[in-house]
């Protein structure tokens, strides 16, 4: 009863505060309260299906939950009923933002377990399409990060140097997005005269259309506004959450795969590893803005190096044969018959290896047994998934209108993280 | 830093922790047993010679024998040295616990949640220890090697209109 009546009082003046309106109520008073927002997996901002749980005190963000799994296809479990070949495709789907650098890491992991090498013109095929690829997805994060913070321009001059880049693409492997290009053992096809001065002339075109968007950001008041101190990531949280890729070299950690454990040819080319020390949502910006002129001084040295000869190792038990000498010749029929339907039979053992993908360390850890033409256990560690897991240290004490941007400046694939 | 190196050091310090080493292309394995876990992982970050201060992935493993069924792997790097090292322990299926070492590396947190929603590998001590990718109330975990491929029909219901 006396619920009742309280409730009924409370709504007149609620009412009353209605006519008198210049006064303001609410059912609930928000100084007392805390209130959970939910973001996502719907949200046109969260770069995919990601969900976050925010707990907000006013504006300030107090907690974060974030909820995976809304992307989740088991490819570990699909891989452990796949040959070594049958994978290259779905490494496509994990970081779908730069698919080649997947291929690129799937195949050298599983060559380091087979203990076999591709040939020197495949591996340097394979270094240009891995620095296009940062190139590509630094690009779609350049776009989204203006984006989130209201610069729209940003977006289509970064998107338009994108299509260039999957002209390139097309030119090269013959899909634009779902690339699958390498091959274990080496690339699926050579890179043809076109597509080499189709590469050239992107790269030599590209700085000046970098710097064009720079000249957009880097001195936008509210470009450096909304990021300049916004989501801090310290060296020691970085380090400790496991953050990996152009994240942690923006908190001040000096510390690049390509550099610390040399894989394909990087130790052959002479590039810098930025650095920046602000670990805050401007320094990853800077941080990447520097990665893509580094990747195009790679491509440029590549280019010039690059040897001719095949791009194929010649490992008949591992490496596929060539569709022209599987129709015509007796041998490489009977490897591609064993080859497709028994897979390569790797040694008893298991390896993990990774590379600096443009997200961060996209590593691979496959257990093999001898007899099985497929993994026994296979395990993708995706950067994305261990930087989301950042987010709750990154967002606590931010405000609720940077938590779209502090996600694009982490840059989050879910097809990667989600698996 | 080579792995003899660090071999050499790991057999003086961690005496009988050590159960097995084993290198393939050139990454070092060793095989503690599960009670040690944490004790063998804060000696390997705190350790001023070795200092593994960074966990690059933890993974759990169906391995699928009545006497070792599943497998514990610490995949970790050394910054400074810039050196991996591999750890594994194993779990029974009857009691399969472990110690958390999210205190050691925050990382840890999430590498484990994903462990435990795939195998049922409960981590003790662990502050937050849910499913990761299957629904709360999913009943099965589906890299064990006993769920099928094509899933278990009924288990993931659809949502009801």
């Amino acid at each position: 009863m006396d619920t009742k009546v309280e409730e009924i009082t409370h709504r007149s003046r609620i009412l009353q505060a209605l006519e008198d309106q210049d006064t303001s109520a609410s059912f609930l008073d928000p100084l007392e309260s805390e209130m959970i927002l939910n973001m996502g997996p719907q949200h046109p901002a969260t770069h995919g299906v990601l969900r976050l749980l925010v707990k907000l005190d006013g504006e300030t963000v107090i907690g974060c939950v974030p909820e995976l799994g809304y992307l989740h296809r088991g490819y570990e479990k699909l891989a452990e009923s796949c040959t070594y070949h049958e994978f290259i495709p779905h490494t496509d789907r994990l970081d779908y933002i730069s698919p080649l650098s997947n291929n690129t890491a799937y195949t050298l992991a599983v060559e380091k377990l087979l203990g076999i090498e591709a040939p020197p013109r495949a591996q340097f095929i394979r270094t240009i399409i891995s620095e296009l690829a940062r190139i590509s997805s630094h690009l779609l994060f350049l776009g989204s990060l203006a984006m989130d913070v209201g610069a729209l321009t940003a977006w289509m001059w970064s998107f338009r140097e994108r299509e260039k880049l999957y002209d390139v693409f097309e030119n090269l492997v013959g899909a634009r997005f779902t690339t699958s290009y390498t091959r274990i053992g080496g690339v699926v096809q050579d890179m043809t005269p076109t597509a080499e001065s189709m590469v050239r002339e992107f790269i030599e075109a590209f700085p000046e259309k970098l710097e064009e968007c720079e000249k957009l950001l880097n001195r936008n008041r509210i470009f450096i506004g909304r990021c300049d101190g916004v989501g801090v990531l310290t060296r020691e949280q970085a380090i400790d959450l496991g953050v990996t890729g152009p994240t942690l070299r923006a908190s001040g950690v000096h510390h690049d795969l390509r550099r610390a454990l040399p894989y394909l040819i990087y130790d052959q080319f002479d590039f810098d590893v930025p650095m920046f020390e602000g670990g805050d949502s401007l320094a990853r910006y800077y941080q990447r803005m520097a990665e893509m002129k580094e990747s195009v001084k790679i491509v440029r040295q590549a280019l010039e190096k690059i040897p001719p000869g095949s791009v194929h190792a010649f490992k008949p038990h591992n490496v596929l044969p060539r569709k022209k000498q599987v129709y015509t010749r007796m041998e490489e029929l009977i490897h591609d018959f064993m080859l497709v339907n028994f897979g390569i039979d790797p040694p008893d053992g298991e390896i993990y290896f990774s590379i600096e993908a443009p997200k961060g360390e996209l590593g691979f850890y496959i257990m093999s047994k001898k007899g099985d033409g497929h993994p026994w256990r296979f395990k993708i560690r995706s950067p994305s998934f261990v930087n989301i897991h950042a987010l709750p240290t990154i967002l606590k004490g931010a405000m609720v209108s940077d938590v779209v941007a502090i996600i694009g400046s982490i840059d989050p694939v879910m097809g990667e993280a989600d698996k | 830093m080579d792995n003899q190196t660090v071999l050499e050091r790991l057999k003086s310090r961690l005496g009988n922790a050590l159960l097995e080493s084993r290198e393939f292309r050139g990454e070092l394995t060793i095989v503690v047993p599960k009670d040690r876990i944490a004790d063998v992982c804060s000696f390997l970050k705190d350790d001023p010679e070795l200092a593994y201060d960074f966990l690059s992935d933890l993974c759990g493993i169906d391995m699928f024998t009545p006497e070792r069924r599943f497998g514990l792997i610490y995949n970790l790097l050394s910054l400074r040295n810039r050196h991996r090292l591999r750890i594994k322990t194993f779990v029974e299926e009857e009691d399969p616990k472990v110690q958390t070492v999210s205190g050691i590396w925050r990382t840890a947190n999430a590498h484990e949640r994903e462990t435990f929603d795939m195998f049922g590998i409960v981590f003790e001590g662990h502050p937050d220890l849910r499913r990761m990718y299957m629904p709360e109330d999913f009943e099965y975990y589906p890299l064990r090697k006993d769920f099928p491929l094509m899933g278990i029909s009924g288990s993931l219901p659809l949502p009801k209109k």
